[in-house]
């Protein structure tokens, strides 16, 4: 077997293991260090990733597609997990199972990692379940609060439907097309009744994932209740994984134009229904929970036009880039202010924290695709591929529903730059502060080197 | 040298961004750097040339097209020396304000901005010194406005970014449906793409003519402007209406006149409409207005309702090329007049609200007596506006009309009534705040100090300037140039 394909994944799930055992010895006050090793495995993954770089082949069987795109996943993942895992320090420093959060963290995030690179429905379905098994977990961490409760048990619910519903698919398509295998999949997949409705029912899982509708009433309430590293993890690494996987699927079956259009009837109800949420939302990270669900439907307009367009996978996984750099960055600027949530009490922050604020704001501004923000360069590639693919309707429903998002945005940006703000606001600092100029960094340097990370994205998939 | 003018005034926002420095020197940071800005277009005027000059390129994301590309023709020349003019006087007008050092960074960032959207060559780069500019005025309205300010930064921001976004799409689509994917606008200019007639390029005209009709504002979208401009500190308004608003006429110029001339002409008379419906309802409203800067902003309105159709006029393809061309020459003419008239107009009400904190008419009077010189700048930038001759406002208003009496005549007749009701509210404004008896509660009422007269004096001056002697602005503008050669295609 060729073990060192998967070295990455390898990397992951050891660190994973090690972390488990650490915390098991390490005293309660110590399981920082927890934190330090598993940013350095992830680190590690990261570099192994990028040794495997430029590969393009199908291994273990074929059910593990080394491509662009997985290696995209390979460096994405790992490197916004390590921003979550650099909020969390802190955050959990009197939780008597802080050490185990960072396991926990690595499994989902190789449970993401496989999602992005399986080439097979069987090996999908086993990657999804890893991820929103663990996922569930991170949720409900703090078992305590029932607004953290009550979002693991949402995101527990939604998620064994949709797993269930997936299950169901990959059976009918299989029975129906002889094969689990993407390599002979691709281009053979019948076109009847019953293969589509499996395909279709294979995709509501992977809307699930993306927290896009149907599947999407889960997000709103993990990043409200979800302790806020878990919460920028939950709104980000899976959406990446779920939007390769999303993609990989779409292009098996490049005849049937139902599946494309399916697709981009749901991109525009995502981010409508995402925007029209948020509008009125008078806390913080919930806000925040439905705009990700509009950032996913805009992120699905790429999806619609996969095959049509040379440009749509590059603008997909370059807007996801941005989307989760920018997310990651609002958690982390909502971390440093300690959770701080209610929109009332954002009123006036710039005068008291003017680096956390601007933090909020620059990725607010960010999502609504202001140039020259990387938001906008992401948004720009969105819009130039979905136009080129014909589908105007859908680009203008994506231009409304960006006005609309810039009234929500405002609403938080407005008071806290406008009003005069009183007394002093707490924070976190140490890692979390760290993590929040890392991410801002980010964003920076994803504005700035555009051209070359743009040129980097890789143009095609081999199923 | 072009970059040099864009950059001089960001980075001087970026250094009062970090630096602490004190009110005095921020002041003076802000205002030198966007004189330096406006001597380094000066430079490039001196040094001449035809068509685009003074070109510089710079790749910025080339596997789509887009680079930092600059370069100036007459027109864009023109207004960049008007805006950088206009931000000279804006930023050195005397304030009272808090957090000053901000106030004085978000200044010096717009002015950046907005010459850089005047010189820049490169579709993209234009967009994103569009947006800018409504981030750097969101700012400035939200947190040194009066009375509604945040309601009415946030409906200025919202609303202008509805037509950015649908300019963006516009461009995209001019971009894609050139022979290689660009966005240099000379590439475009020369090969004007969509010429065919259809539904498709109908489409995108529309989308640009929405979008730069929301920032010029042209009727009916112009409701976002007398709220951001009641409610903007003084200089801002004056920025908002003397520079902002031309971006949306320069663009209309620039992209679909330029850019699209068959599709342009197919819909040149409903513009005509469209402009004539502003130039009447902006002035008519601005009549019914009790509030000085309220009717102001409406003047605006009507302003640019001159200008829109101007430009419809010369994209007509209909009528002799010596009428389309007067009426460009009239539109890009109205546009530097618009700007240093009412650009005096707004900071002069920003003296008035320093003064008084008030804006209600009927509580005026007699000023004359206590502030002769206010009077007098006032009783200039009004007769300007209204159309005096010998002031700038006639001379553009009269290249307008001549243009448009040889295309449109009908259309021109009923824009006439325009300046008629115009004439009407300024002298009813000037009797309304100088004139009669001085109400008691402004028995303290000070005159303009020496800043500001000499800021207002200047660019009083050049109104006159350009009333008595257009000729030398009339050759830098070379509207000749800027007319593509309709009437050979469509």
């Amino acid at each position: 077997m060729p073990i060192g394909d998967l070295a990455p994944e390898l990397a992951v799930l050891f660190t994973a293991v090690a972390i488990l055992l650490l915390a098991m010895v390490l005293p309660q006050d110590r399981h920082g260090w927890c934190a330090a090793l598993a940013a350095a495995g992830l680190g590690v993954a990261m570099v192994l990733a990028w040794g495997q770089a430029g590969a393009e082949r199908l291994t273990f069987s074929g059910t593990f597609a080394i491509d662009g795109a997985t290696t995209w996943a390979r460096l994405a993942i790992p490197g916004l997990t390590i921003c979550c895992v650099g909020m969390a320090p802190r955050w959990f420093a009197t939780d008597r199972r802080h050490g185990e959060f960072y396991a926990i963290l690595l499994f989902s995030a190789l449970g993401a990692m496989a999602i992005a690179g399986a080439a097979d429905l069987m090996q999908l379905t086993v990657a999804m379940l890893l991820s929103s098994v663990t996922g569930y977990v991170l949720a409900a961490y703090h078992r305590d609060w029932a607004i953290s409760l009550e979002a693991g048990m949402k995101y527990f619910l939604i998620g064994a439907l949709a797993n269930a519903l997936m299950v169901i698919g990959v059976v009918l398509v299989m029975g129906m097309a002889g094969s689990s295998d993407y390599g002979e999949l691709a281009g053979s997949i019948p076109s009847d009744p019953v293969t589509v409705t499996g395909l279709v029912l294979v995709l509501m899982a992977l809307f699930f994932k993306l927290g896009a509708v149907p599947g999407h009433t889960w997000v709103p309430d993990v990043a409200e209740g979800a302790p806020v590293p878990a919460a920028a993890f939950l709104t980000v690494i899976p959406k990446l994984a779920g939007a390769v996987a999303l993609y990989r699927v779409i292009s098996l079956v490049p005849g049937l134009q139902t599946l494309p259009l399916l697709v981009a009837v749901v991109a525009a109800i995502t981010m409508t229904v995402g925007n029209l949420s948020a509008l009125w939302q008078d806390d913080v990270r919930r806000l925040l929970g439905w705009s990700s669900v509009s950032q996913t439907g805009y992120a699905l307009m790429a999806v619609a036009v996969a095959g049509a367009v040379p440009q749509a996978l590059p603008a997909l996984l370059a807007f996801m880039t941005v989307y989760g750099i920018a997310n990651v960055l609002a958690f982390a600027a909502i971390a440093e202010l300690r959770g701080r949530t209610a929109l009332a009490d954002f009123s006036g922050l710039f005068r008291t924290q003017p680096y956390a604020m601007g933090a909020v704001t620059l990725a607010f501004l960010s999502f609504v695709g202001i140039p020259p923000l990387a938001g906008f360069l992401g948004k720009f590639a969105l819009f130039a591929a979905t136009l080129e693919g014909g589908l105007a309707w859908l680009a203008t429903i994506a231009v409304a529903n960006t006005v609309l998002s810039l009234f929500y945005y405002l609403r938080v940006i407005g008071p806290a730059a406008f009003d005069r703000g009183e007394g002093q606001a707490g924070t976190l600092g140490g890692t979390a502060r760290g993590t929040l100029w890392a991410a801002f960094a980010l964003l920076l340097i994803a504005s700035l080197a555009w051209s070359p990370f743009w040129s980097w994205m890789p143009a095609s998939l081999i199923p | 040298m072009l970059t040099l003018a864009v950059l001089a005034p960001l980075l001087a926002s970026l250094l009062l961004a970090m630096v602490p420095l004190g009110e005095r020197t921020s002041r003076w940071t802000a205002v030198s750097a966007s004189a330096l800005a406006l001597v380094a277009l000066i430079a490039v005027w001196f040094n001449g040339g035809d068509g685009f000059r003074a070109v510089a390129e710079v790749p910025w994301i080339p596997s789509l097209g887009i680079a930092w590309r600059v370069g100036v023709d007459g027109m864009s020349l023109a207004l960049a020396l008007m805006s950088a003019l206009l931000f000279v006087a804006a930023t050195a007008w005397p304030m009272q304000l808090h957090s000053a050092r901000a106030y004085y960074a978000w200044m010096a960032f717009l002015a950046g901005v907005s010459i850089g959207l005047f010189v820049t060559l490169d579709l993209i780069v234009f967009y994103v010194f569009f947006d800018l500019s409504l981030v750097g005025m969101y700012f400035l309205i939200g947190r040194w406005g009066h009375g509604e300010a945040q309601h009415a930064a946030l409906k200025f921001f919202v609303y202008t970014l509805a037509g950015s976004l649908l300019i963006l799409i516009g461009l995209i689509v001019l971009a894609l449906n050139m022979p290689q994917l660009t966005f240099d606008m000379r590439a475009i200019i020369d090969s004007p793409p969509l010429a065919a007639a259809g539904v498709g390029p109908g489409l995108v005209f529309l989308a640009f003519v929405i979008g730069f009709g929301i920032k010029t504002p042209v009727f009916p979208v112009h409701t976002w402007l007398p709220p951001a401009h009641v409610n903007a500190p003084g200089p801002a308004s004056a920025i908002l209406a003397g520079v902002l608003l031309k971006m949306g006429t320069y663009g209309l110029i620039r992209i679909p006149l330029q850019m699209m001339p068959e599709t342009f002409a197919r819909w040149a008379l409903p513009l005509a409409i469209l402009g004539v419906v502003s130039i009447l309802w902006g002035s008519i409203v601005a009549f019914a207005q009790d509030n000085l800067k309220r009717r102001i902003a409406y003047t605006s309105v009507n302003h640019m309702g001159y200008t829109v159709l101007g430009i419809a006029v010369a994209g007509s393809a209909l009528g002799t090329e010596t009428a389309r061309q007067l009426a460009l020459t009239g539109a890009v003419l109205e546009m530097i007049a618009h700007g240093l008239i009412t650009g005096a107009l707004f900071l002069i009400a920003g003296a008035v609200w320093q003064r008084t904190e008030d804006y209600h008419l009927p509580n005026f009077g007699g000023l004359a007596g206590p502030a002769p010189r206010l009077t007098g700048a006032a009783t200039l930038a009004a007769f300007a506006s209204l159309g005096l001759p010998g002031l700038a406002g006639f001379v553009s208003e009269l290249h307008i009309f001549l243009g448009a009496f040889g295309v449109y005549p009908w259309l021109a007749a009923i824009g006439l009534l325009g300046i008629l009701i115009t004439a009407a509210l300024f002298l009813r404004m000037l009797r309304q705040m100088f004139f009669g008896d001085l109400p008691r509660e402004r028995a303290g009422f000070t005159d303009l100090d020496r800043t500001e007269t000499a800021l207002l004096a200047g660019m009083l001056i050049l109104v006159l300037l350009i009333g008595i002697w257009p000729t030398w602005l009339l050759s830098l503008i070379d509207a000749a140039a800027l007319l593509p050669a309709i009437g050979t295609g469509g």
